[in-house]
């Protein structure tokens, strides 16, 4: 048995340092942000040059705009970046957030079986398709984890005069409760419709027999804002350097980088802190 | 690991090492702490008889099937900065994950020492106990008789704490390059659509706890009695 202790603390001095070291880096945010923004590459993409420049690391939480959202309130972070305006504005109504700013947009789409059982390829009208989702009940995947993108189609179903948990719950409007990757799967296996941001289906890897249904649509406009906390109720957080990365964002130099993203040549997010969309 | 298609490619990352090392890290620790506590904690329950006893026994069966998720987010309110530990500034590191894992494998070393070392007791106790051991003294001189059952009590709490993903997921936050493990990272890279690269992530983790595994019992067959 001793001999096990040995081979147990060895290991241990051997390797906590590596785990504990990192506890108390320098200069080091929590980003409370969405699953598009990271899923995507985007961040990991731009950060280092960040990071060089102003020689403050930032962790990355990789949440629905709701929990990221929540998080904050709960004093766990120091920056947000969604993108769910109506979730941001009861943020910032609270008092949790200030100096909101859009630093970039894209847009969300209708994805589907390349089969299109409600017959809505190559359409340019969000609701005059979930309408007709709804017509022929053809499978449809929700997040329904109050993600931004969850939000926007509950919005969506509202604005086209439908309830869909009442009219398929458990049927063919299925809520998986996952992120926008799990969605994704989930509609590829079924196979089903699903809303997706442009940013996560682009660089998505297994689409399966999905494709690009709806777009197009100016309901589907997609805005990413960084908002910063407010020093009143999250004094304690490391407001100075969420602010340093938030203005880096919207400088020219963030805005550059976020343009330069691309994957398989295609431009993930607009840059738009100049004019927001 | 955004444009990483295979596990071969991730192995030429830094990336891959430094998850696998916190993977370890993490899950070593957290079953060495359990290993400390749970294995005299398991023995004493068998040695000694106390009122609360059959509680404390029947209390640590059946936590065996503690569910990781409901432990992260206990901890999740217990560590945030709202909760009463948010002065430890603990949520979100890897020490957070350490105690959550070392929380879920506790009951699975003393369940499974105590059980074992029932019957060793049942059979030696007296013998023990005429040769003039005290009680105390009995406990380790019974972890050391059923070391090949003992070890099975920490690698079963190892083989939780490796393999598990909810908890570490809520209090560690999956953060790259700091709290990102092996298990968060197959959740991730599924969740990116990259199967094949998911896939790959846990063959090496089954890989690496089976090596654990197979280290351990040959240490343990070749130490002397």
């Amino acid at each position: 048995m001793r001999i096990i202790w040995r081979a147990l603390a060895v290991l241990l001095v051997a390797l906590a340092p590596a785990a504990y070291a990192a506890d108390a880096p320098p200069q080091t945010i929590v980003l409370a942000s969405t699953t598009s923004v990271d899923n995507s590459g985007l961040l990991q993409a731009i950060l280092p040059g960040f990071t060089k420049a102003t020689n403050i690391s930032v962790k990355v939480l990789a949440q629905g705009t709701g929990q990221a959202l929540d998080t904050a309130r709960r004093d766990d972070a120091d920056l947000v970046l969604v993108h769910d305006p109506e979730a941001e504005a009861k943020f910032i109504g609270e008092g949790h957030g200030i100096n909101q700013r859009q630093i970039a947009w894209n847009d969300f789409i209708i994805v589907g079986p390349k089969g299109d059982p409600a017959h809505i390829a190559g359409g340019h009208d969000a609701l005059a398709a979930l309408k007709a989702i709804a017509a022929t009940k053809a499978a449809f995947v929700s997040r329904g984890d109050r993600s931004g993108t969850n939000a926007l189609e509950l919005r969506l179903w509202k604005a086209a005069d439908i309830d869909p948990k009442a009219a398929g719950g458990g049927t063919w409007y299925r809520d998986i409760g996952g992120g926008m990757g799990q969605a994704l799967n989930a509609a590829a296996a079924m196979p089903a419709y699903t809303l997706s941001d442009r940013g996560t289906w682009l660089s998505f890897k297994n689409k399966g027999p999905l494709v690009v249904s709806i777009e197009g649509d100016p309901h589907l406009i997609n805005r990413y804002d960084v908002i910063e906390l407010n020093p009143q109720k999250h004094g304690n957080r490391k407001l100075a350097a969420a602010k340093a990365f938030a203005d880096w964002l919207v400088s020219p130099a963030g805005q550059a980088a976020i343009g330069a993203y691309k994957v398989g040549g295609e431009e993930l997010f607009n840059p738009s802190a100049e004019h927001p969309k | 690991m955004t444009d990483i298609p295979t596990i071969w490619d991730a192995f030429a990352t830094a990336e891959l090492w430094q998850i696998i090392t916190l993977s370890l890290s993490v899950s070593l620790s957290a079953a060495a702490i359990a290993a400390a506590l749970g294995l005299p904690l398991g023995v004493a329950l068998a040695v000694w008889r106390f009122p609360g006893r059959r509680v404390a026994i029947v209390t640590a069966n059946s936590l065996l099937g503690l569910p990781p998720v409901v432990i992260g987010l206990v901890l999740y309110l217990l560590l945030s900065h709202e909760g009463p530990f948010g002065w430890l500034g603990l949520l979100f590191t890897p020490t957070a994950m350490v105690i959550a894992q070392a929380v879920l494998a506790l009951p699975i070393v003393t369940a499974l020492a105590h059980r074992a070392a029932e019957d060793l007791w049942a059979e030696y106790g007296d013998a023990l106990l005429v040769f003039g051991a005290s009680k105390s003294r009995a406990v380790p001189v019974l972890i050391d008789m059923g070391r090949v059952a003992m070890l099975t009590a920490v690698l079963a709490g190892f083989g939780r704490t490796i393999s598990e993903v909810g908890a570490i997921l809520i209090v560690g936050g999956n953060i790259a390059g700091y709290t990102r493990t092996m298990t968060t990272a197959v959740a991730l890279e599924t969740s990116k659509g990259n199967l094949p690269l998911a896939l790959g992530l846990g063959v090496v983790l089954i890989g690496i706890s089976t090596l654990i595994s197979a280290t351990a019992f040959a240490l343990i067959g070749r130490s002397p009695r």
